[in-house]
């Protein structure tokens, strides 16, 4: 039961009022891509023990999509953000790499 | 025999005298008895049959870890199983029966399994069950269900109320003895808003029963105190007969409270009450729980943890027996031996299997002349029902006799085991301590909180402290670590004897035969013995977790708090590794059985889910309408008229629309405004076909794809005004397409100027169809609604009977067809406005099922009967309703992929039985020959069948292999039990082929 800060209406959010989206940052592959990289679009998710980026809604609070950085397996939240940012602001990463030196995930725009 | 003394019992009010039955014998106990306690005091120790075989059980135990007491309490409705005696608060009148025999508890049939036990070893069932496969079903599924489970399901419904609680706090103390009080002291100081649980009815746990010395004064003295003292603090709130039951992510923790167990026999209100708490830091101050020995014959009844022996002395003033004969392997069962020996009962002797035992307390005994046998173990135990002796025999040997010993009780101690639960619920991880025997919490790898700081911190004997002093110590620490006070608390001194060192014993003797290790009991609930463990380690079971589950041990309701530590012992001399590297199974919450009704909470009946209703809801259910639950929604499914039953009535509104005009509450279906700049543009996205286009006053079909390419919602859009749309979904799709919508805008087009709104309840829509259609709307007058002025697939708003109205020239039936949107407010007096004016053609009001029939004989699709989440438009023939020119709509890439466009998909037809029947739903068109594993194959399947009373047959829509390839082809459509039907393969649209009447 997780309790996630919805960076849109400000509010500490009971798991009870989120609703999970699964992977952040996907780029999307539309008409004329690549087999593989639209079924890697589509089907391909990373599923890391540790430092995992997610899109979360807040569906019974303001209806709003975020994203959310962290720990999978201890639940170390580091911090969440809107939905519409390329990537995790730069404090984020900051706060992350303290934690996890050496932390590595899907491509993240050239960061980290 | 058990028997109540005639003073003592600290939490006993004498004063009340209660009556209770068990088995239909009446007895009597006091106020603040427990059943177990009342059960023993009126001399009764059989109180139990064994699941497996049956062997007779008294209580092990008296907490919360007790595994044999398990009784169905109350009766009829109010029946519950597997009630453990020992949490049961006596009242007066309660009414309690064994279980798990028959026919009575004194004289069980069952009981003949424990004769046979050594051909049900563990794995029996695996092992016997296995073949003939046929035999699965018939003979052996419901021998195993008829053997399996303790109690019996309560018949009829459960009277009682209960409800949950929310609350948020800065630290959550859970368990009330001297490590909790401590914790909550500190914490509460500190200033923090403190939340303490106890499972029990009283405070301080076992510090009454020792009564060690704390902070000069005697532990029930200093236990009153400090209860008085944060009774005084208004941020600590204190709550009896409440146990935290599971600790979860980021501080969520879940308590059940006994309202019930809080007055006895004169509780109102709820009866239990489940806490849903979040929790800054949690202090998990549980206690510890005292482990068995295993020796033959530790299960028979009389065979009691030497703790329990000496709380039902001091807690309720009973005596298990005149002759208590103490096994130890520990000093802390001396404390038992000299309670029994002070309260005027013999002690023949005290049995320890340590070489020489030295401490403090062994002292003592010695100095009462108790007789102590140092080195010796229990070699087996005499008496079946009852104890009638022990037989001595040193502990380093196989258990040749040595000597008899007479006694009706026996009191054993294997050590001490924390209660590590909470601390683990969460992925807290566990250290053995060699010294002590004991799993004890790792502080350098506790459960954490989102801060990633440790989120649980453990107290008292649940963090490996047994003495006095360490136990208080480490609550005042554990509570301001919680309250993250840097004040160092002020210490508490206390005294407690000094105690020797315990001597890991497992298996008692040492060398004991495979006849004694089959009567050596692990798990008393589940009747796991020594025997089992070892005969999983050698067929290869050698991991905790397969052992456990190959055996049962520590799976049943008692989930092993008596048995677990025992059993993986056991497991790690067989596998010869050390304890820490066989490890522990997982602890998981419930700490004990919730109940499915504090659970649920308000949660059933009526409050079990929100009911939707349209406004016109009540006038549908004055109209006989019967119901069909959409969502949360409930629509008519038809209008049942006197002596009319479903069918007939569905039939008869299908009539009525195609031969004079019908009206539908459609007030479901989803509406969705979809508004802005690029609102065109992201509806081009969203839908196959072309939005944007759409000129202001009309309206198109659309299809919403998912983004891998399947059909996911479809209906018609309106175009209101020139950056305005209006969306409207299915009634299931509301919610779901306008989230697909905000999904794709936020996340994916946030930088479209684009808003959306769900507008579904603000408006009522009311569908009128049928051939006098428009003669019915224009008595209500308004509005001109001529075929010029309106043709179809168009929309103009006005007034009609005086209400402002949106009307949409849209059909679902195949009829001349007019939605109609006004304001809910005003729903119902639209709805009786057109019945009214209705009146001379005799309009009538149709339901869900005409709805389906109407548009199936058109081979209009239905989203959920046509599709099933693999159906892509294509395969429904709705090409048409796809854009070719548009570079990109969700769905499009997915649809390009070589199994989207191959030939050979299931396609939409129509089928015509040749005998003109109903098709069962759901059949499958059959295919020559056999798949791999022996079955027909396949070749497509009925989506929807119905009977057409238009065309007087069945009718059915199907998906079948290049479906609209084959018209004319005769195929195979399987039934269950009974011929294939042979149908013929058709148009879907088998009414009004060239739509003459929907323009009409």
């Amino acid at each position: 039961m997780l309790i996630l800060f919805c960076p849109h209406c400000g509010v500490e959010a009971d798991e009870t009022e989120l609703a999970p989206g699964g992977e952040a940052h996907l780029r999307r592959e539309g008409p004329g891509s690549a087999d593989e990289a639209f079924e890697g679009y589509l089907f391909g998710r990373v599923n890391p023990k540790g430092v995992h980026f997610e899109r979360w809604r807040h569906a019974y609070g303001c209806g709003k999509w975020f994203l959310a950085a962290r720990d999978t397996a201890t639940m170390r939240v580091w911090g969440t953000y809107p939905a519409s940012e390329a990537g995790p602001p730069d404090p984020l990463r900051d706060a992350v790499t303290a934690d996890r030196p050496g932390w590595a995930w899907r491509d993240l725009g050239g960061a980290a | 025999m058990s028997t109540r003394l005639s003073t003592g019992g600290r939490l006993l009010d004498r004063s009340r005298s209660l009556r209770f039955s068990f088995d239909g014998h009446a007895a009597e106990g006091f106020a603040g008895d427990t059943l177990a306690s009342a059960l023993l005091a009126s001399g009764r120790m059989l109180l139990g049959r064994s699941f497996k075989y049956h062997r007779p059980r008294g209580l092990l135990a008296a907490g919360v870890e007790e595994p044999n007491a398990l009784v169905n309490l109350g009766e009829g409705e109010r029946m519950e199983p597997n009630r453990r005696a020992t949490s049961v608060p006596l009242r007066d009148g309660l009414v309690a029966t064994s279980q798990n025999r028959w026919p009575s508890l004194e004289t069980d049939v069952g009981a003949v399994n424990d004769a046979l036990g050594r051909f049900l070893p563990a794995g029996f069932y695996y092992k016997t069950f296995m073949w003939p496969g046929a035999f699965w079903k018939s003979v052996y599924e419901p021998f195993i269900r008829r053997a399996a489970g303790l109690g019996r399901v309560p018949k009829g419904r459960d009277p009682d109320r209960y409800e949950h609680f929310y609350a948020h706090v800065d630290v959550l103390v859970a368990g009330g003895g001297v490590a909790g009080l401590a914790a909550t002291l500190a914490a509460g100081r500190a200033g923090r808003r403190v939340l303490l649980m106890e499972q029990e009815g009283w405070w301080g746990g076992r510090a009454g029963v020792d009564a060690p010395e704390i902070d000069g004064m005697t532990a029930p003295a200093w236990i009153e105190r400090t209860v008085a003292e944060l009774r005084r603090m208004p941020n600590v709130r204190m709550r009896l007969r409440a146990q935290v039951a599971g600790i979860y992510d980021h501080g969520y923790a879940v308590a059940a409270e006994d309202l019930e167990a809080l007055a006895p026999g004169r509780h109102e209100g709820p009866r239990q009450r489940l806490w849903r708490i979040r929790a800054r830091r949690i202090v998990a101050a549980t206690g510890a729980i005292e482990r068995p020995l295993a020796f033959a014959g530790n299960d028979v009844p009389g065979v009691m943890l030497a703790s329990a022996v000496r709380d039902y002395l001091a807690n309720w003033a009973v005596s298990v027996g005149d002759r208590v004969v103490v096994v130890t392997n520990n000093d802390d069962a001396y404390r038992t031996a000299l309670a029994v020996h002070r309260a005027g009962l013999v002690v023949p002797v005290i049995v320890d299997a340590r070489p020489r035992p030295e401490g403090e307390l062994v002292q003592r005994a010695r100095e009462m002349g108790l007789r102590i046998e140092a080195g010796r173990g229990i070699a087996k135990v005499h008496g079946r029902k009852r104890v009638r002796g022990v037989t001595l025999c040193a502990l380093a040997g196989e258990g040749s006799g040595l000597e008899d010993i007479a006694c009706d009780a026996v009191a054993m101690s294997g050590g001490w085991s924390p209660a590590v639960h909470l601390w683990s619920h969460c992925g807290g991880k566990l250290l053995w301590d060699e010294a002590a025997a004991l799993f004890r919490p790792d502080r350098d790898r506790p459960p954490r909180g989102a801060d990633g700081e440790p989120m649980v911190l453990s107290a008292g004997s649940a963090d490996g402290a047994l003495r006095t002093a360490d136990v208080l110590a480490s609550g005042l620490l554990a509570g301001a670590e919680a309250a993250g006070s840097d004040e160092e608390p002020a210490p508490l001194a206390a005294h407690d004897a000094e105690e020797g060192p315990i001597l890991p014993v497992w298996v008692m003797p040492q060398g004991a035969s495979p006849e004694l290790r089959r009567k050596m009991w692990l798990d008393f609930q589940n009747d796991v013995k020594v025997s089992d463990v070892e005969l999983a380690a050698r067929e290869g079971f050698i991991a905790v977790e397969h052992a456990k589950r190959y055996t049962t041990l520590g799976m049943a309701t008692d989930q092993g708090k008596t048995s677990n530590i025992n059993g993986l012992a056991v497991l790690s001399q067989s596998v010869q590794l050390p304890i820490p590297e066989v490890g522990t199974t997982t602890f998981r919450p419930p700490y004990t059985p919730l109940t499915l009704g504090a659970i649920a909470g308000v949660a059933k009946g009526d409050l079990f889910q929100p009911v939707r209703e349209t406004p016109m809801h009540a006038w549908h259910a004055a109209h006989g309408a019967v119901w069909e639950p959409v969502g949360l929604w409930r629509r008519p499914w038809a209008y049942l008229r006197e002596g009319e039953d479903r069918h007939a009535a569905a039939l008869r509104e299908v009539t009525a629309v195609r031969r004079q005009v019908g009206m539908l509450d459609a007030s479901t279906l989803g509406k969705i405004v979809v508004k802005g700049p690029d609102a065109g543009r992201f509806l081009d996205m969203i839908y196959t076909g072309v939005m944007s286009t759409l000129p202001v006053g009309k309206c198109r079909y659309g299809l919403i794809c998912s983004e891998n390419g399947f059909l996911i919602d479809d209906g018609v859009v309106a175009r209101l005004s020139e950056d305005a749309w209006l969306c409207h979904t299915t009634t299931g799709g509301a919610e779901r397409i306008h989230a697909h919508m905000e999904d794709w805008l936020q996340c994916e087009w946030h930088d479209w100027r684009v808003f959306t709104a769900n507008l579904t309840e603000q408006w009522a829509q009311i569908v009128v169809a049928g051939p006098r259609a428009r003669a019915v709307l224009e008595r209500l007058g308004g509005m001109d609604l001529s075929a010029a002025a309106l043709p179809h697939m168009t929309w103009a708003e006005g007034m009609l009977a005086g209400l402002p109205v949106r009307v949409h020239r849209i059909s679902f039936s195949g009829e001349l067809s007019f939605e109609i949107a006004v304001p809910a407010a005003s729903g119902l007096a639209l709805w009786e406005a057109i019945r009214e004016a209705g009146a001379p053609e005799g309009i009538t009001p149709y339901g869900t099922e005409a709805m389906h029939i109407l548009r199936a004989e058109k081979g209009y699709i239905m989203i959920g009967e046509e599709t099933d989440g693999t159906v892509i438009p294509q395969d429904l023939n709705l090409g048409w309703a796809i854009s070719r020119k548009k570079p990109d709509y969700i769905g499009k890439r997915a649809q390009e992929r070589s199994h989207m466009a191959s030939p050979l998909r299931w396609r939409l037809v129509g089928l015509e039985t040749m005998n003109g029947s109903v098709l069962p739903e759901g059949a499958y068109i059959l295919a020559p020959g056999q798949n791999a594993v022996g079955q027909r194959n396949t070749q497509g399947r009925v989506t929807s069948t119905y009977y057409s009373p238009t065309l007087a047959r069945g009718i059915a829509m199907a998906l079948l292999e290049r479906g609209p390839e084959r018209m004319d082809e005769v195929v195979e459509v399987a039934r269950k039990g009974a011929d294939p039907v042979l149908a013929r393969v058709v148009d879907p649209v088998l009414y009004d082929k060239a739509g003459e009447r929907l323009h009409g």
